[in-house]
């Protein structure tokens, strides 16, 4: 959504010349929009304007189409990952064990939203389903941390830890 | 033809119909909401369903094709339940406030709820509250009284070629909207207003300025002239309930003065004054050979459209202001200087029926006197509530005239509102000057007519022009990739932003779907233009008697010095996105 908070876009001249390359090798292929856009986000990271822009151009597809088909698949990132990346579960048991005053806290905390990015790059936020950890539920991961049978007083002292 | 059976009814009919078409042929009513004639059949809504024999489940019947044998039922328990519990589902989230919509009483979706007898909605819907977009200065977006029929992406997309909305996220999030959520006035949009008149609900509208027109006729300081294009004529009495295509020109004038505009000018007049300026403007390139082909600059959709995506023709433009915009730096000149007036108390409001011209009069640019060439622009739609809002009976009104100097149009000038018409307009004009004599044959029919590009070789004295006319952006794009390829040469284009023309603009009255499944707007719209035009005494823009006087009081010759500063402007590159 607009005005949402990032970092804000710095691509590289070497990031930019791969993506020509993948436009140039795709350009001419029925289809071509969403293999683009796959490898776009691996070179990024994430489709910014400015990558989704640059693939509108290159591929002669209106911009408003492909963004379209981001948003539309959650595959698709409109914003960057932090360096550490905190993914609540909002599963069945876990948000019955209180995952969303979790989420809350944490929003709270680093002052973002669920699927943003802080603007130092430090943190990203997302809401993701069951990953298969009930029994510790409500469970947060970051990065490659687990943290389960969370309590909001909990949520403080995990961050402070990054 | 096939023969099919439906409701129990056997009938022929075209092998190429939908079950739809064939029931209507058959005066078997089957509601539809996202269904939109030759723009939008892409069978979302489901509110279309009928039962196929043979066929499992329920079907659309805007995108279903008949077949010989086909037997269709419209009217069954399960059908009936089908479509209520579609239109209940669309109507659970939806922003119902009928009272203060834009819409009411012309709103597709609030006749279905009518005709499909929907007195109790049965579910409680998720509803997201989404911002409303009314930044742009002539198209207001309320998503929340969308219900994602698709016909504005249609048209945007498929006929205008322009692609700024489209369906983003998914479920209950999805909504019509910019690439990013942008704001319409930050995306390349033409503001056509196209995307209005397909909308079946509430959820587009133009920018409403009628309460600002309120106020400047209520400021007793100010001296608050109206002026109305050709198209309004033909089109505002439908917003009164009378047949498409009736002419309503003596009533329209009697209204204004009633609203209580000072004078009520007629913009044919400074079309015929725009003729005068691009007829001699192209007279000029041909001898040259320079900037060719020239290009009409009447309309605002389309000179957008071109400063976005064609910046290489700008310098094709013809650099004539746009006939109302000419009218107003005349109006805050030459008439303030006549009638002893300052300018800045002269208030100039336009009566359009386009969206785009709301745009247009706030371009820097356009301002000769210093002050804005016109100070607001509304619709035939806005005029038409204004006129509600009077209390005035419009079908009982008198038929009044224009007022003079400015009354006095040429045929020439009425027939702007239609495609082909200005390129009509400027040959009679042009034709004469290069034979210096009178012509008597002046209908130049090829330019006429609907098709989207029209294409003629017009033998003037001593002088061959190829001329073509295109309306439509999605035909603008055509005919000019055409030209950047080498694969045609013309000497004049006429260029419309609207398919039809003016006459079928964003501002015009909205008719809805189950109308234009029957009737043209465009044919019958310009029918009642050109029959405005053959009852029309003069029918050369040159032969208006104000205007040969305003050129001898006032701006001496066409093109001359005080036409540049007057008439002429001059266009931007601008950037997409
Ligand atoms: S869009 Fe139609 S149904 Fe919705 S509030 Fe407006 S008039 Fe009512
Ligand atoms: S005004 Fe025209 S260009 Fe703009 S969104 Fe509507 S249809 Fe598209
Ligand atoms: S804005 Fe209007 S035309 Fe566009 S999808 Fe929504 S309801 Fe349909
Ligand atoms: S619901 Fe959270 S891990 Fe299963
Ligand atoms: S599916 Fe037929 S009208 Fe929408």
């Amino acid at each position: 959504m607009n005005g949402q908070k990032c970092c804000t876009f710095v691509g590289t001249e070497e990031q930019a010349q791969k993506l020509k390359e993948v436009i140039e090798k795709h350009k001419n292929q029925k289809g071509a929009l969403i293999p683009v856009l796959h490898e776009a986000q691996e070179i990024y990271g994430y489709l910014p304007l400015e990558v989704q822009k640059m693939i509108s151009e290159g591929l002669n597809v209106p911009l408003t189409e492909i963004y379209g088909i981001v948003t539309f698949y959650t595959q698709f990132s409109l914003n960057p990952k932090g360096k550490y990346k905190i993914s609540v579960c909002l599963g069945t048991a876990c948000y019955v064990k209180g995952a969303g005053a979790i989420i809350d806290k944490i929003k709270e905390k680093i002052g973002i939203d669920v699927g943003e990015c802080t603007e130092d790059g430090k943190f990203s936020l997302e809401a993701t389903r069951c990953i298969g950890a009930c029994g510790l539920a409500p469970v947060v991961t970051i990065n490659d941390d687990v943290y389960g049978r969370l309590t909001v007083d909990d949520v403080e002292g995990i961050l402070n830890k990054y | 033809m096939v023969n099919v059976i439906i409701d129990g009814q056997k009938i022929q009919v075209p092998k190429n119909y939908t079950v739809l078409e064939a029931a209507r042929s058959a005066n078997i009513d089957i509601p539809t909401l996202c269904y939109l004639k030759g723009i939008n059949e892409i069978g979302a809504c489901r509110i279309c369903v009928v039962e196929v024999k043979g066929a499992r489940s329920l079907q659309a019947a805007c995108v279903y094709p008949v077949s010989e044998g086909l037997e269709i039922r419209t009217n069954t328990p399960a059908v009936r339940e089908a479509r209520k519990v579609n239109l209940e589902l669309i109507l659970s989230n939806h922003d119902r406030k009928c009272l203060t919509c834009v819409r009411n009483r012309n709103c597709e979706l609030q006749k279905l709820a009518e005709d499909l007898n929907v007195q109790n909605i049965r579910f409680e819907g998720e509803t997201y509250r989404f911002p409303v977009d009314d930044f742009s200065p002539s198209i207001v977006r309320d998503p929340n009284k969308c219900v994602l029929c698709r016909r504005c992406v249609s048209v945007c997309k498929n006929i205008q070629t322009v692609s700024v909305i489209d369906a983003q996220e998914r479920g209950f999030k999805t909504i019509v909207a910019s690439a990013f959520n942008k704001p319409l006035s930050e995306v390349p949009c033409t503001m056509c207003g196209q995307c209005i008149v397909a909308c079946p609900v509430g959820a587009l509208r133009e920018k409403d300025d009628v309460d600002r027109v309120w106020e400047m006729l209520s400021d007793e300081t100010k001296h608050v002239v109206v002026q109305t294009a050709p198209a309004v004529r033909v089109a505002l009495g439908e917003e009164f309930g009378m047949p498409i295509g009736t002419r309503v020109t003596g009533k329209m004038v009697a209204a204004l003065r009633r609203i209580g505009f000072a004078k009520v000018f007629d913009t044919d007049t400074a079309a015929d004054l725009t003729i005068m300026e691009e007829g001699t403007e192209l007279l000029g390139r041909l001898k040259e050979g320079k900037n060719l082909p020239l290009i009409t600059s009447c309309s605002p959709g389309w000179i957008k459209f071109c400063e976005h995506n064609y910046p290489e023709f700008l310098d094709n433009l013809s650099s004539c202001k746009s006939p109302h915009e000419m009218f107003g730096a005349i109006i805050k000149s030459y008439y303030a200087e006549k009638m002893g007036i300052n300018p800045a108390d002269i208030r100039v409001v336009s009566v359009m029926p386009c969206t785009a011209k709301k745009f247009e009069s706030v371009r820097p640019e356009l301002a000769a006197t210093g002050t804005p060439d016109v100070d607001a622009v509304i619709t035939t739609r806005e005029l038409a509530r204004m006129i509600k809002e009077a209390g005035i009976d419009f079908a009982a009104l008198p038929d009044e005239s224009f007022d003079n100097p400015f009354g006095d149009a040429s045929g020439a000038g009425v027939i702007f509102g239609a495609t082909g018409g200005v390129m009509e307009a400027a040959l009679r004009t042009v034709a004469e000057i290069l034979a210096g004599k009178p012509i008597d044959s002046i209908e130049y029919t090829a330019v006429r007519g609907v098709e989207g590009i029209k294409e003629a070789v017009v033998e003037l004295p001593g002088r061959t022009i190829r001329a073509a006319v295109a309306h439509g952006l999605g035909n603008a794009r055509k005919l000019l990739d055409r030209i950047k390829a080498g694969e045609a040469q013309y000497d004049f284009i006429e260029i419309m932003g609207c398919p039809g023309g003016c006459v079928t603009g964003g501002g015009q009255p909205i008719q809805p779907a189950k109308v234009r499944m029957d009737i043209d707007l465009k044919v019958a719209r310009a029918k009642a233009i050109y029959d405005e035009d053959k009852s029309l005494p003069i029918r050369k823009s040159h032969e208006n008697p104000f205007i040969k006087k305003l050129y001898e009081e006032f701006l001496g010759e066409p093109c001359g010095h005080k036409s540049h500063e007057l008439l002429h402007t001059h266009y931007t590159k601008r950037t997409n996105y």
